[in-house]
């Protein structure tokens, strides 16, 4: 088998890793806003509950998370479930460990954010709402974007995970089929895959930091 | 007509009394200076009086309308809406500026007017130009905030706060953050707002600024009113605790000034 029918074969486990990226960033980016302003709620039932929820995402690895989603709904309610549900768990796990980063991340940079700027805006007459989009969530991005670009990189790889329940995505494939090839070349391919990937993300982060260096 | 009325008012922060008995007024066009050593409760006073803070206890009105009275002793606001109404009449100039920093110079100046009091934007544009013209900005409307000196950011401050209309202005400190050079720039400025007849409430160190623009100073100390007047009177005064503030201030000659 040469190296480009390889790359042919893990082409449909690469689709589907990127997929598994994509889903997990565009679901828990605006999940993890809304959790870290649960988390700082004046309500202390509601930041209490989701502090224990962080503490648990951020506590527990990701694999043991995946298959608790996979197969806790047979396990504890005695669903069965069909192997459609495979990518979706994975989904889920992914979108709620990575909420949660997010939202410890957003809520250190909405913390940061000077007092000052708030009673600015108040004077001026902005709602809270107002306030929270216009004025304080686009400093808070510019602010934390270092620390997102080091999750999402960490996601890359992390999608290599959905491996413990079976999903057909990269890293599946390419075990399968160095298996059945008895070859290396099968992972030099992954390896080179995710270097790559991640190559791709580096530079699109580094293009969204550079918009955003207009101001200090 | 009185735009702001302070009755009695009353605030501390967890048992340390900081403003003890304070009533002030303020009366349409008139320029207020508030002096007084450091501590003494200056900025806590502008803060209650622009809602930042909320009072212990006393009467707080604006054009002639409640916003805050006080029942068994307890402080009681008008409802949120009352409030946000209440408070498109004052505007405040912080000693740090607090400009957005994400915000161009015009866009600082604009958006507020658009977006809250929804000014057509060609408008509020125009507008803003003016008052950059007025501040000696003009060149500065596509610039940001980390591009400009403490006294431009200062001025582009007042001109955002000018921009929605106030019929009060409060300043904290305005020139404490600047340089001797500096701050002389912005105290010209805000001197050229007497012919807008903006009341206006200052709190300032800067006794020869204060003397020549004032209407009536009020000299605070530990929490209360000590003394107040127009400036010749409190300048000039004889009571010991003023005169120990005032040092050489009270002699100073107004040809010093600006
Ligand atoms: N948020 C707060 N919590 C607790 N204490 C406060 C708070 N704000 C002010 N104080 C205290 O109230 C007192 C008066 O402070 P304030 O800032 O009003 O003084 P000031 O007259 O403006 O002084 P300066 O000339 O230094 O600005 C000080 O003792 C200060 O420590
Ligand atoms: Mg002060």
């Amino acid at each position: 088998m040469t190296f480009a029918e390889i790359v042919w074969q893990l082409a449909g486990g690469m689709g589907v890793s990127i997929q598994l990226f994509v889903i997990t960033l565009l679901l828990s980016l605006p999940l993890g806003l809304v959790i870290a302003l649960g988390r700082m709620s004046k309500n202390g039932l509601l930041s209490g509950f989701i502090k224990f929820y962080i503490s648990i995402m951020r506590g527990t690895p990701l694999m043991l998370q995946l298959m608790v989603v996979y197969f806790g709904p047979y396990y504890i309610f005695g669903i069965k479930v069909t192997n459609d549900y495979r990518i979706w768990a994975a989904l889920i796990g992914f979108v709620l460990n990575y909420a949660a980063y997010f939202a410890e991340i957003y809520r250190s940079g909405i913390q940061s954010m000077p007092v000052g700027q708030y009673e600015a805006a108040k004077l001026l007459g902005y709602s809270k709402g107002q306030t929270f989009f216009i004025i304080i969530l686009p400093q808070v991005i510019k602010r934390i974007l270092p620390s997102v670009t080091n999750e999402v990189i960490t996601l890359v790889k992390d999608t290599s995970l959905a491996f413990t329940i079976s999903v057909a995505e990269m890293f599946t494939t390419a075990k399968a089929l160095a298996s059945s090839q008895t070859s290396m070349m099968p992972f030099v391919a992954a390896g080179l895959f995710y270097y790559i990937f991640n190559f791709v993300v580096a530079w699109g982060m580094e293009f969204i930091e550079k918009k955003l260096d207009y101001y200090r | 007509m009185s735009l702001l009325k302070m009755d009695h008012i009353q605030k501390g922060f967890d048992g340390l009394d900081v403003i003890k008995d304070i009533s002030v007024e303020v009366r349409e066009g008139e320029i207020l200076s508030i002096i007084g050593p450091s501590g003494s409760g200056k900025s806590t006073l502008l803060r209650c009086a622009t809602l930042l803070e909320t009072i212990d206890s006393g009467n707080l009105e604006y054009l002639g309308e409640e916003a805050a009275w006080t029942v068994e002793g307890k402080a009681v606001y008008a409802s949120k809406n009352k409030l946000k109404e209440l408070q498109s009449c004052f505007g405040l100039v912080f000693q740090n500026f607090n400009l957005f920093p994400h915000m161009s110079v015009l866009q600082n100046i604009m958006d507020a007017p658009v977006r809250v009091q929804k000014i057509d934007k060609e408008v509020a544009k125009k507008e803003a130009y003016e008052l950059l013209k007025k501040m000696g900005l003009e060149d500065k409307a596509s610039a940001y905030p980390y591009q400009l000196s403490g006294g431009q950011c200062q001025r582009v401050a007042i001109a955002r706060a000018l921009a929605l209309h106030p019929k009060i202005l409060f300043f904290d400190e305005p020139t404490s953050a600047l340089d001797p050079e500096l701050t002389q720039e912005v105290l010209k400025v805000i001197k050229s707002l007497s012919d807008l007849h903006i009341a206006m409430v200052i709190v300032t160190h800067e006794m020869a600024f204060a003397r020549e623009i004032s209407d009536k100073v009020i000299f605070m100390a530990d929490g209360i009113i000590v003394e107040e007047g127009t400036p010749d009177e409190v300048f000039a005064s004889n009571n010991e605790r003023t005169r120990t503030f005032l040092g050489n201030y009270g002699n100073i000659s107004m040809t010093n000034v600006l």
